[in-house]
C-alpha cells in the first residue's frame, strides 16, 4: 500500500530538499514554515500487464469488444501518442507497443488487411524512425514502417478531412486517413490529467485550422487549469469537437497511466522524501551531482536524455472514450493528487531537463516558459498554488540554446517577438498568422524535424493564465539577459530571490513548494 | 613649409599590415598597427604649388579619416590601385577647407567642400568620354595632365591632401558651402555625395526591398540618401553598436538587425527559406531585393547571402577582401560598384546635408600631431560611439 501524498511544514528538522534545475539539481533548505507538496508514493503496477491489456480489450466501457468491431475488409487506423509522454520516455518495451501489439493480433485474427498506424503529433516535430522504432517496437516498426506507420502530417491538404463544425464554430479537421477509416484505435498514455480522453483525436490529428480554436490566449486564461477539464475552457472545446467526430467516425479509446517511478534505480534518490533517504541514498546524490556538475552540459545533456524512466502501468482501460477517460482520470488524480490548504504569497517549482517538447533536444528558453508557467503552475485543482499577485520562484538555469533543427521558429520567436513584447495577446494578434502560415517553417514541418511555426506561440499562451494570475516571476539560476528577454527576473540564490519578491509579498511570505517531478498536482482548497 | 602627413613607399610596412591585419588576432589590433607601424609620417614639407591656371591654394579646416584611407594605413587595400596613385601622398578626402586664392566665381577666403576625384578638368586634357558625360568619378585620365597619377585628392602627389595645413584644388572640384552649415557638417559633404550616388547606381523601384551592411558613416548615410532620394520600401541595417542602431532609426531605417541574426530575420521579414552549407555561414533563398554594402570588408559575403535572386548587390564601400563569388552566379545577381560621385551628387549632398540630422556625427577631432591617436579611433569608432573622425590641420 503506497502512502498519499502530503504536505510537509519545514521546521529546524526539516533536512535542506531537492531541487530540480535544468540537467542538474540541488538540495536547498527552504525558510522555516515553507510548505512543501509531495506526490503520494508510486503506485503498484500491474503484474500481468498483458492480461490486464487482454481484458481492456475485450471487456470495454460503453463498446463492444474490440474483436466484434474488428472486420476482414474495413479500413482500421491506430494512432498513437507521440514522443511528447510519458516523461521521461519509458523503458522498452513502451506500453504503446504492447498495446499495439495485441490490437495487431485481433486485427489479423478477424482479417483485416489494411492497417495504417499513425503517431498523433499535432504540430509537433515527426519522430525520427529511430524514435517511432522504440515506442512501437521492432516487430511492428518492421513490418508496417514506413508505408503504414506514419507521422500525422498537419499541412498536408490532401490529407485533412474537415469533419464538421461545433456549435460554437470551431472547425473540426483531421487526417483524412482516420477520418474515413471504419475504426480508430487510439492508445494513449495519460500523464496528466490534460492528457487522453477528447483531447487524442481531436488535437493529435488535428490541422492548425483546427487546433486555434483551443490553443488561444483566451482558451488558456479560462483554463483554470487545464489539468481539471471540468473548468477547463480548453477541454470543453475538445469536448464539443470530440461530440463532432463521434457522428462520423467511431473510435476506439485505449488509455494507459503510469506510476510515480520516474528516475531509474541509480537515481532512486530523486523518487524520494528527502530525510528518507538512506546512506545509499545520501552517497549516490553526492557521487551523481559531482559527476553530473562536472560533466559538460552537451553531454550532460546526452546522458540525461538517455536515462529512461522505469514506469510501471497502474490501469488500462479501453472502450468509448467518454466512458474511459474518467476511469482513467481517477487513476491519474490517485497518483498525483495532494490536497493543500489555500495558495501561498510565494510558490516554488525546480524546473527539471526535460519537457513535452524537448525529447531528445534541448530546454530553450520558451520551453522553460512553457514548463513552469504552463504545465508546472497549473499543476492545481481549485485554485492556483500561488495567491493573486504573488511570486512564482523557478530553478533552472535558462541558457540561451536553440535545437536548431528541432526548433527553428521559436529562435526567431525569440530573437524578433520577445525583443518587442511578451504580451501573449498582443503576440497573439500580430504574430500568430505570421509564424502558422511561414512557408519556410511549414516546410521544415513536414520534411525535416521541426516544430510547426507556430509551437513557439502555442508555448507562450501556455503561461498566459500564469502571467495574468502572477505578479513577478523570478528564477533562481537564470541566464539573466535571457530570463530579462522574457519579462522574468533572475536571481543567483533563493535568498536573493525572496529579498526580489518582497515588494510584492512583503517580508514573511507564505511560501510553498511543488516537489515534483515525480509529478504532484496541487488539489488547493 | 606646412605640416602634412605623408603616406611614402615601404614595400615591407605595406605587407606587415597586410600580413597581420589579414589575421583574426592582427585584424582585432588594426588600429594600433595602423597608428605605429603603418608607412605615414608627420613632416614639414614646402608648400605645394599651384599646377595651373584655374587652381587655388586651400587651407583644410576639417578633414576626415575615411574607411579607405584606414584600409590603406592597415594595408588592406587592393594593389590595384597602386597603378593610379602617386608616391609619397597626403591622405585626406573628406576635406572642408577655405580657398587662398582667387578663382572665378569663388572670391580667396571662401569656405569649400572638395569633390576629391580628379578628372579631366582638373587635369587640363581632353575629356575622356565618361567626364564629358559628367561622369568624371569613372575618368579614364586619371594618370595623366597637369598633375601626378592619382584617382583623388589624398591620393596624388602633386595635389597635396587633406591631412595637412595646405593642398591645392582645381575651381572644377570645390563647392561653396553655404553660411547655414557648420564646418563639422560639411565634412560629411564629400562621403553624402557618395552615398547619394550610390543609390542612384541602379533603378531603385518603389517598395523594394533593402539592407544597408554596415552603420558607420558610409552606411548612415546610404540609408539618408535611400529615404531621400528613392522609394525603397522597407530598409534594414545590420549595424554592430548601439549608438549606430540609433542613428539608423533616426535616419529611417525600418529595422536594425544584428549581424549575427540578420539572416534569420531577413528571411522573417522578407519570406524565403534559409539554408545552411555544411560549411560557412547560412543564406537566403528568397531575400531583399538590393543590398548596399558599406563596410569595405566582410560585408560583401553577407550582402550577397541576403540578396534573392536576381537582386542587386552595391559596393559603397572600398571592397578589400576576398569573397565566395557563387551566389553571384547561383542567384544570379548584379553585382554593382558606386565609386566616389558624380553628376549633381554634389550639390545634391550639400542640400541634404543642410536638412538632416547629422549634428554630433563629428565628435572627435584631432590635430595632426595626435595622428596616432586619430587613427586608433577611427579604427575602432564604431564601439567607441563615434562616426566620423576628423583632424582639425589648423590646431596644434
Amino acid at each position: 500500500m503506497s502512502r498519499p501524498g502530503f504536505v510537509l511544514e519545514v521546521d529546524e528538522r526539516t533536512p535542506a530538499l531537492l531541487m530540480h534545475e535544468g540537467e542538474g539539481f540541488r538540495l536547498e533548505k527552504l525558510p522555516l514554515g515553507s510548505r512543501v507538496v509531495y506526490p503520494p508514493e508510486s503506485l503498484p503496477a500491474i503484474r500481468d500487464l498483458d492480461a490486464r491489456i487482454r481484458h481492456a480489450l475485450l471487456h470495454p466501457l460503453g463498446s463492444e469488444p474490440l474483436p466484434a468491431l474488428l472486420k476482414a475488409g474495413m479500413r482500421l487506423t491506430i494512432v498513437f501518442d507521440d514522443l511528447s509522454i510519458p516523461l521521461p520516455p519509458m523503458r522498452t518495451p513502451d506500453i504503446r507497443q504492447r498495446v499495439i501489439e495485441h490490437v495487431l493480433e485481433l486485427a489479423a485474427a478477424a482479417g483485416v488487411d489494411d492497417v495504417e498506424l499513425i503517431a498523433g503529433n499535432a504540430l509537433h516535430r515527426r519522430m525520427t524512425p529511430a524514435e517511432l522504432k522504440r515506442t512501437v517496437g521492432e516487430r511492428v516498426y518492421r513490418s508496417f514502417f514506413p508505408r503504414h506507420l506514419k507521422n500525422h502530417d498537419a499541412e498536408d491538404r490532401t490529407n485533412l478531412l474537415e469533419v464538421g463544425t461545433t456549435k460554437h464554430g470551431e472547425v473540426v479537421e483531421i487526417n483524412k486517413r482516420a477520418a474515413t477509416s471504419d475504426l480508430i484505435v487510439y492508445v494513449n498514455v495519460t500523464l496528466t490529467a490534460m492528457s487522453g480522453g477528447p483531447k487524442s483525436v481531436s488535437v493529435g490529428l488535428a490541422s492548425y485550422r483546427s487546433l486555434k480554436h483551443h490553443h488561444n490566449v483566451h482558451t488558456l486564461r479560462h483554463s483554470r487549469s487545464f489539468n481539471d477539464p471540468p473548468n477547463s475552457a480548453m477541454h470543453h472545446s475538445y469536448d464539443r469537437m470530440a461530440g463532432v467526430l463521434d457522428e462520423h467516425v467511431k473510435i476506439f479509446q485505449i488509455e494507459t497511466t503510469v506510476n510515480n517511478d520516474t528516475f531509474p534505480t541509480q537515481l532512486g534518490f530523486l523518487n524520494k522524501r528527502e530525510w528518507e533517504w538512506s546512506l545509499k541514498d545520501q552517497a549516490s546524490y553526492l557521487a551523481v551531482k559531482r559527476a553530473n556538475d562536472l560533466t559538460p552540459i552537451k553531454r550532460r545533456r546526452q546522458i540525461w536524455h538517455r536515462t529512461a524512466a522505469p514506469y510501471g502501468i497502474t490501469s488500462v482501460t479501453a472502450g468509448a472514450p467518454a466512458e474511459v477517460h474518467p476511469v482513467t482520470l481517477g487513476h491519474v488524480l490517485r497518483q498525483q493528487l495532494t490536497e493543500v490548504d489555500g495558495p501561498a504569497d510565494i510558490g516554488i517549482w525546480g524546473l527539471p531537463y526535460i519537457c513535452p517538447y524537448n525529447v531528445n533536444s534541448i530546454m530553450n528558453p520558451i520551453l522553460m516558459m512553457s514548463l513552469g508557467l504552463g504545465y508546472f503552475f497549473n499543476l492545481y485543482r481549485g485554485q492556483p498554488m500561488v495567491r493573486p499577485g504573488g511570486v512564482a520562484i523557478y530553478y533552472h538555469p535558462v541558457r540561451n540554446e536553440f535545437h536548431p533543427v528541432h526548433h527553428p521558429s521559436y529562435i526567431d520567436f525569440y530573437e524578433e517577438v520577445l525583443a518587442e513584447t511578451t504580451d501573449p495577446v498582443a503576440i497573439e494578434a500580430k504574430y500568430e498568422e505570421q509564424f502558422a502560415t511561414d512557408p519556410w517553417y511549414i516546410h521544415l514541418y513536414r520534411n525535416s524535424y521541426a516544430y510547426h511555426g507556430v509551437h513557439p506561440l502555442y508555448m507562450w499562451y501556455w503561461g498566459a493564465h500564469a502571467l495574468e494570475h502572477l505578479g513577478q516571476v523570478i528564477v533562481v539560476g537564470g541566464d539573466r539577459r535571457t530570463t530579462a528577454r522574457m519579462g522574468f527576473r533572475a536571481a543567483s540564490t533563493l535568498d536573493d530571490a525572496l529579498e526580489m519578491a518582497r515588494e510584492k509579498v512583503g517580508s514573511s511570505p507564505s511560501i510553498t513548494y511543488l516537489h515534483t517531478p515525480p509529478l504532484v498536482m496541487a488539489d488547493v482548497r | 613649409m606646412i605640416l602634412t602627413l605623408e603616406y611614402y613607399r615601404s614595400p615591407s610596412r605595406y605587407l606587415a599590415g597586410r600580413t597581420v591585419t589579414g589575421t583574426r588576432m592582427g585584424g582585432r589590433a588594426a588600429g594600433a598597427f595602423a597608428a605605429n607601424m603603418s608607412p605615414l609620417r608627420l613632416v614639414n614639407r614646402p608648400d605645394p604649388s599651384r599646377p595651373g591656371e584655374g587652381w587655388t591654394r586651400v587651407r583644410p579646416l576639417l578633414s576626415g579619416i575615411c574607411g579607405s584611407d584606414l584600409g590603406l594605413l592597415t594595408g588592406r587595400n587592393s594593389p590595384y590601385l597602386s597603378a593610379v596613385i602617386s608616391l609619397p601622398f597626403t591622405p585626406g578626402h573628406e576635406v572642408v577647407g577655405q580657398t587662398l586664392d582667387d578663382l572665378d566665381g569663388l572670391p580667396k577666403g571662401s569656405r569649400v567642400v572638395l569633390d576629391p576625384v580628379l578628372g579631366c578638368a582638373a587635369r587640363d586634357v581632353r575629356p575622356c568620354p565618361s567626364c564629358a558625360a559628367g561622369e568624371h568619378s569613372r575618368c579614364d585620365h586619371v594618370t595623366a595632365g597637369a598633375v601626378s597619377a592619382g584617382l583623388q585628392t589624398g591620393f596624388c602627389g602633386d595635389t597635396g591632401g587633406g591631412w595637412s595645413r595646405m593642398l591645392v584644388a582645381h575651381g572644377s572640384q570645390l563647392h561653396p558651402v553655404p553660411d547655414s552649415l557648420d564646418s563639422e557638417q560639411a565634412v560629411l559633404v564629400e562621403p553624402l555625395a557618395c552615398a547619394i550616388h550610390s543609390v542612384r547606381r541602379m533603378p531603385i523601384p518603389r517598395g523594394a526591398g533593402v539592407v544597408v551592411i554596415g552603420a558607420g558613416t558610409v552606411g548612415l548615410l546610404t540609408v539618408l540618401a535611400l529615404r531621400e532620394y528613392t522609394e525603397a520600401g522597407p530598409i534594414y541595417v545590420i549595424a554592430k553598436h548601439g549608438h549606430q542602431r540609433e542613428r539608423a532609426r533616426e535616419l529611417g531605417a525600418t529595422e536594425v538587425l544584428s549581424s549575427d541574426r540578420a539572416a534569420r530575420a531577413l528571411r522573417r521579414a522578407t519570406g524565403g527559406f534559409l539554408a545552411h552549407p555544411e560549411r560557412g555561414e547560412e543564406y537566403l533563398l528568397g531575400g531583399v531585393d538590393f543590398a548596399f554594402e558599406c563596410t569595405g570588408g566582410s560585408g560583401l559575403d553577407t550582402a550577397l547571402r541576403l540578396t534573392r535572386a536576381g537582386g542587386t548587390v552595391l559596393l559603397s564601400g572600398m571592397p578589400n577582401g576576398g569573397v565566395d563569388l557563387t551566389p553571384v552566379w547561383f542567384r544570379e545577381l548584379n553585382l554593382v560598384g558606386a565609386y566616389a560621385s558624380g553628376g549633381r551628387d554634389f550639390p545634391h549632398a550639400l542640400e541634404l546635408a543642410q536638412q538632416a540630422p547629422l549634428k554630433g556625427y563629428v565628435d572627435a577631432v584631432y590635430p595632426l600631431s595626435r595622428w596616432r591617436e586619430a587613427i586608433g579611433h577611427a579604427n575602432a569608432a564604431g564601439r567607441l560611439g563615434t562616426v566620423k573622425v576628423v583632424f582639425d590641420p589648423v590646431r596644434e
